[in-house]
């Protein structure tokens, strides 16, 4: 009964007035980037520093959002693990950007600064390569969607799923997050990377870099945005709604879900490894503590408040519940946990459609 | 010959004083030769002995100003000369102290040591024969072999046996070396492995059957530290799992009825060792002649308090999430979250102080190599009760038939009349109690902060996936086998590869035995 619900969702998203809405949407976030390089300052038009990164950061959560509502909402497999392939995704960025600052570190040293500090001599087998921008974009993708891979053949082989496959991908992130403190694991241990200098030769903080980042991550969401429509509308798509309704019968029916599930799973990680890759320039940081089991579940609440298996409802979520954590954390910091605690309640109990459902249902009451 | 006269009278004069007053002797003897004079006497202490050495010791012997005489300051403060015992006039202050340099420091300490080893305090004697040994003089061998023939503690006998064993070790006699290296290798201490070696080698030993029994002895040594190790690391293993035995209890029961996660579940401990953080300080303040009960109080009242959190919980939030288990463990989260918070705000997002009463502190030594602190074998005799009173509770009860009713066909048990959601609200009670309960045993061992619970989660859920749920002893084998694999790993591996390698190892066991270790057999399918 949820699938049929939420595919015609989908099918509905498209009403003028909604349409309309997303149009405005997107051209105030194309708007931003030219606003903040070609308007004065002191206009009120003007958009900072600040506000881009902001915007663009939180347009990457929404990014990792979208990617999570394709193995949630429509297949039915609630990872706890997502964080882990947005950071790697971040790290494998991480990477490329620590080789371009070249000798401008605190040390003067062809190595990053951290592995002067463990007085390395070398660099590790696995940042060979890390210099140029290609394969570190490779490894930000390839690197979740491997670990997916061996993760998701193991579990969905031996039918993992619930509440025991939420765990265990838990489990990962958390063992993941345990060998990226330590500082032998050879990326930068407790600090992770920061102080990057530029991409490609720009400057990291320069307002055409900002404004070049911000639109890519602008793309990608409109791009995946697209993708996911077509995909879960497609056949491909209502196997998966169908392994989420009642993965018995469809296996009755013939269908393996082994291999739907594969794909959904590692495009999923992947996605997110390319939002992470996306991320770090930006926020110009990234350190083992976005592998906390914290965060990843925070990723499932966003998709939540947003509305399940409707793909645009967790790009609202994400954004909104990121402005709210930042408007929260700096007017009340610390009623920020009670407020995200109280909504992970009231979500579950008062909305399971999220957000979005309540429009729906506002809606079809009128 | 008329020459030497004189001297020899002298010497015999001289001698004759010495035979007289063991304080003359010390007094004027050598500076050099002072050290070897007192472990001389060590074997053969008697009162003026012992008179003379402490004079030394405390500083009351003078040299005089001509630097013939040798003044001993009496108790009156007034100076004597300790050849004739004739007052002196003089000021001891003006005078130099006769020197007491670092070997003649340890010979005192020697000298002491001996005296006490006949004190009737077993402790003192303990520390005297460590002192002993430690001396490494050969001279106090029949010393030693003495007391052995009286002493009646049977620990001390056995470091006597040692001690003399080790200074035997030195003995030019090949067959006492190598009845002293046989006593030696039975005696599992690690310190005498050092001690062995030179003598399995060629360069410093020349007997052959010396050097073999040597190195059968450091061969010997070396295996029974490595079964101490094992053994060490087995008993952290066994005291690591039954923490998580507490923890995951809980777990699985809720598990097992429900099929919901209960992510606040690592809360309840936290909350648990708060309550005993409570207990304590209303007992430091209210009643400090009981302070070491407090313990005993904080476990009804941690448990009290999660068993009515749990309920609560599970009569307001997760009863209406049933049959959506996934939106449990988010709304769960949102509880842990909350509570964290809650606490953080109550007493400080700093670690807060909870005390080991006085009969938790120090340890059980069953060889030198392998001690076992009280603490942690306390919170394994308490995890057996809790485990056994969970048992009678599960198997023995009406409430116990009912929840395993439940757990095993949840509509059928409905059918026949069984109240499903007040088997749920006191089976969530009982685990969020048993999980209380956890709290304030870790409360024992580790530090108690807002986050204590968040660990655990994981951990405690590896125990339930192992371990499949329905059954107590799944949960009981899961438990210890994580503890004891964990522990045996982490010496090797490090504490961060262990855990990976756990994982890994799970992940592949959920290949073969999707439902744990002792799964319950059912033919249902959704």
């Amino acid at each position: 009964m949820q699938s049929a619900l939420s595919l015609r969702l989908a099918h509905r998203i498209g009403p003028l007035p909604l349409k309309l809405a997303g149009a405005a949407a997107l051209a105030v976030l194309l708007a931003m980037p030219a606003l903040h390089l070609w308007t004065d300052p002191a206009s009120s038009l003007h958009v900072s520093a600040y506000t881009l990164t902001l915007v663009g950061k939180i347009l990457c959560y929404a990014i990792v959002a979208l990617a999570m509502d394709l193995v949630w909402g429509y297949t039915g497999l609630l990872s706890l693990g997502h964080g882990l392939f947005f950071a790697l995704g971040g790290y494998g960025m991480g990477m490329y950007l620590m080789r371009a600052i070249g000798h401008d570190g605190n040390y003067q040293s062809d190595l990053p600064d951290f592995m002067v500090f463990l007085d390395w001599k070398t660099l590790p087998w696995f940042w060979q390569g890390s210099e140029h921008l290609a394969w570190a974009l490779c490894l930000a993708v390839g690197v979740p969607g491997l670990l997916a891979l061996v993760f998701g053949w193991l579990a969905f082989r031996s039918r993992i799923k619930g509440v025991y496959f939420s765990i265990m991908t838990q489990a990962l992130t958390y063992a993941a997050m345990l060998l990226f403190f330590r500082n032998e694991t050879g990326f930068g241990g407790n600090n992770g990377f920061t102080d990057f200098k530029r991409i490609l030769g720009y400057g990291i903080a320069e307002p055409a870099t900002r404004a070049t980042l911000f639109l890519l991550t602008v793309l990608l969401l409109v791009a995946a945005l697209a993708a996911g429509f077509w995909l879960v509308n497609s056949k491909f798509g209502r196997i998966l709604t169908a392994i989420r309704d009642a993965e018995s019968r469809l296996m009755f029916c013939g269908y393996n879900p082994l291999y739907y599930k594969l794909f959904i799973w590692v495009a999923s990680a992947m996605l997110c490894g390319l939002a992470g890759a996306l991320y770090v320039p930006q926020v110009g940081i990234i350190n083992p503590g976005e592998m906390s089991p914290a965060n990843s579940i925070e990723i499932a609440i966003w998709v939540a408040v947003g509305g399940r298996g409707s793909l645009i409802g967790p790009v609202l979520g994400a954004g909104f519940i990121n402005a709210a954590k930042s408007w929260f954390t700096v007017a009340f910091p610390e009623y920020w946990l009670f407020f995200l605690g109280a909504l992970f309640i009231a979500t579950t109990l008062f909305l399971p459609r999220g957000l979005l459902g309540l429009l729906r249902r506002h809606k079809e009451n009128a | 010959m008329q020459l030497f006269k004189p001297l020899l009278l002298l010497l015999l004069l001289y001698s004759g004083l010495v035979a007289a007053s063991p304080l003359a002797e010390l007094a004027h003897a050598d500076p050099a030769d002072r050290a070897g004079l007192i472990t001389q006497w060590t074997v053969q202490a008697d009162g003026p002995r012992r008179q003379a050495v402490a004079a030394l010791e405390e500083g009351r012997l003078f040299s005089s100003t001509d630097g013939n005489h040798v003044l001993l300051q009496g108790v009156d403060g007034k100076l004597s000369d300790v050849d004739n015992g004739q007052p002196v006039a003089g000021d001891a202050a003006s005078l130099d102290t006769l020197p007491v340099n670092n070997s003649v420091r340890s010979a005192l300490e020697a000298f002491h040591a001996a005296s006490d080893l006949a004190d009737p305090e077993r402790s003192k004697r303990l520390s005297a024969i460590q002192a002993l040994q430690d001396s490494a003089n050969p001279g106090l061998l029949p010393l030693l072999l003495s007391r052995q023939q009286q002493e009646q503690d049977s620990q001390v006998k056995q470091a006597l046996l040692v001690a003399s064993s080790r200074l035997q070790l030195a003995s030019p006699d090949a067959a006492q070396r190598l009845q002293a290296i046989h006593t030696l290798a039975d005696s599992a201490d690690p310190a005498t492995q050092t001690l062995l070696a030179p003598l399995a080698d060629s360069a410093s030993e020349s007997d052959a059957r010396v050097r073999a029994a040597a190195t059968q002895a450091v061969a010997d040594i070396k295996a029974s530290q490595w079964r101490y190790n094992m053994l060490g690391y087995a008993f952290s293993g066994i005291s690591l799992g039954s923490v998580l035995l507490l923890a995951a209890l809980g777990l699985a029961i809720t598990y097992g009825l429900l099929g919901v996660i209960n992510m606040a579940h690592g809360e309840m401990l936290m909350i648990g060792a708060y309550a005993s953080y409570v207990v304590q300080n209303l007992f430091r303040s209210w009643w400090p002649g009981a302070f070491d009960a407090y313990l005993l109080a904080a476990l009804p009242v941690a448990f009290a308090v999660t068993f009515v959190i749990g309920m609560a919980l599970e009569r307001l939030i997760i009863r209406h999430l049933y049959g959506r288990p996934l939106e449990t463990l988010l709304a769960t989260w949102g509880i842990s979250l909350m509570l964290i918070q809650a606490v953080r705000m109550l007493f400080g997002a700093q670690n807060v102080e909870v005390a080991n009463p006085s009969w938790l502190s120090g340890g059980w030594v069953i060889t030198p190599a392998l001690t076992l602190p009280y603490n942690r074998l306390a919170i394994i005799a308490f995890v057996a009760g809790v485990l056994l009173l969970t048992w009678l509770a599960l198997n023995k009860t009406r409430l116990g038939l009912f929840v395993r009713a439940v757990t095993q066909n949840r509509r059928m048990a409905d059918s026949v009349g069984v109240p499903t959601g007040k088997v749920d609200m006191l089976a969530f009670g009982l685990g969020s109690g048993i999980a209380g309960l956890g709290g304030v045993a870790l409360s024992q061992i580790g530090n108690v902060g807002p986050e204590l619970g968040q660990g655990y989660i994981v951990d405690s859920f590896m125990v339930v996936v192992l371990g499949g749920v329905g059954q107590l002893a799944g949960t009981v084998t899961g438990a210890m086998g994580l503890g004891i694999v964990n522990k045996i790993l982490e010496p090797s591996l490090g504490a961060v590869l262990g855990k990976i390698l756990i994982l890994g190892f799970i992940i592949l066991f959920i290949q073969k035995r999707p439902q744990g270790l002792f799964a319950l057999k059912g033919r249902v399918l959704d």
